[in-house]
């Protein structure tokens, strides 16, 4: 399992990815994903609006997730 | 229309004269003619669409020209819609400019975009693009959405043949403080001029069917990488039920008072020696300041408050105001009796009263 990081969440955690598959616990769900985001870098808890997508597909809350799926954290960005 | 002019796109297979009829007879709506306004409007004005509108009330600053192309050198300080018209009329006489020297705001947005066949979201920040977003639902347009963070960008299109809008991606306004903008983050020049191009490329795929509109899926462009990512998204049938506009768009109460004062008293405050805090950032603060303010950038003003003296009136500066009234919040709390002024409209309103 790999997330992807993009906009600011790329600048919160520091890398553009970050691949779980030798975790112990992998994230069961897309909510599952946020409360890890949260817990290892509480700066994901500022943002209001985070789309995650599942295999190049938005995913909501509720999305279970599989071993090998790679998760895009995908927040909004404003500039012109 | 003059077929010599635009031979080279008429003679493509898949294009041809009935295309650029479209082209001739579309009117397009740009917000915003600052990084990714240019490129949008360059290109849709070469390429022969009839009618382009431009919202823009910013003026040309030094730290605008590494990204905004059109713009040089003894622009700076003139109003960006004077000048992109200029140079637009000069690129195509036939081309219907109509511009608009104001920002979009929730007042004039219905009005503006209700004459139009599909709008560009070339703006630079939340409060304007949901209030795009609304607009566009309510009228049933289609809008081009880009938007831009360090190294990269995001293209798609919203609002097109009952599909997706910027809300379901991202369904609230992010708060103030939670995502920065291009003047605190930083930009690499070329970047909007990629994004903005995308952005025109689906405006004229949509003004002449050519291929396969960017609709239900977010592109996202990584230029360190050179990657583009295509993420689908599906319509949330409750957000194309928008029928009025919210209350505000501002990141502010409206009903708690802020005491402001115009930006047109500038010189007023200076001939008194008032105090006037200025900020912006360092780079803004250096590209142009007054002669006589106290620089201290809004992310260090909790480490810089001994250079406030909070016993006199204290008015508070930044480039368009927005900055200027985070500040007063803070401020106004922590110092209940000292007299504090926002400078409504920032540098940007002194600028245009004083050029």
């Amino acid at each position: 399992m790999e997330l992807l990081f993009f906009g600011i969440a790329k600048d919160i955690v520091g890398k553009s990815s970050i691949d779980l598959s030798k975790n112990s616990s992998l994230p069961k769900s897309v909510e599952d994903v946020k409360l890890f985001l949260t817990k290892k870098y509480p700066d994901f808890s500022k943002l209001s609006s985070l789309a995650i997508a599942v295999n190049s597909e938005y995913a909501a809350d509720d999305v279970v997730l599989n071993d090998g799926d790679e998760i895009a954290i995908i927040p909004p960005v404003s500039g012109g | 229309m003059n077929s010599g002019r635009y031979n080279r796109q008429t003679i493509l297979k898949g294009f041809g004269l009935d295309a650029q009829q479209q082209l001739l007879d579309a009117k397009v709506l740009v917000i915003g003619a600052g990084g990714l306004g240019i490129p949008v409007l360059t290109y849709l004005n070469a390429m022969g669409v009839g009618t382009l509108g431009i919202v823009e009330q910013d003026i040309v600053s030094e730290s605008n020209l590494h990204r905004q192309v059109i713009y040089s050198e003894s622009d700076i300080g003139r109003p960006k819609i004077e000048v992109i018209k200029e140079k637009l009329t000069a690129q195509n006489t036939t081309t219907k400019l109509i511009t608009y020297n104001t920002f979009l705001v929730k007042e004039n947005a219905l009005k503006i975009i209700a004459d139009y066949d599909i709008v560009v979201d070339a703006s630079d920040n939340f409060p304007t693009r949901y209030l795009v977003n609304d607009a566009c639902v309510i009228l049933k347009k289609p809008f081009v959405y880009g938007a831009l963070h360090g190294y990269e960008g995001q293209v798609s299109v919203f609002n097109y043949k009952d599909g997706p809008t910027y809300r379901c991606l991202f369904p609230n306004m992010p708060k103030f403080d939670e995502v920065p903008n291009c003047n605190e983050h930083g930009v690499l020049g070329i970047l909007p001029g990629i994004i903005g191009n995308l952005q025109a490329l689906e405006a004229i795929k949509v003004l002449t069917g050519i291929g396969e509109v960017l609709s239900g899926k977010l592109l996202i462009f990584s230029a360190l990488e050179q990657t583009y990512q295509k993420i689908k998204f599906k319509v949330l049938p409750e957000n194309l039920l928008i029928t009025k506009l919210q209350e505000t768009y501002n990141w502010f109460n409206p009903c708690e008072v802020i005491t402001s004062i115009s930006a047109s008293k500038i010189q007023e405050l200076i001939a008194n020696s008032s105090q006037i805090i200025d900020l912006r950032t360092n780079d803004e603060y250096a590209d142009f300041h007054l002669a006589k303010s106290i620089h201290i950038p809004l992310n260090t003003i909790d480490q810089n408050l001994d250079k406030i003296d909070f016993s006199n009136p204290v008015y508070l500066l930044c480039q368009s105001g927005k900055r200027s009234q985070l500040a007063y919040k803070k401020l106004v709390q922590a110092y209940p009796k000292t007299l504090f002024y926002n400078i409504s409209g920032g540098l940007n309103q002194y600028l245009t009263i004083c050029s």
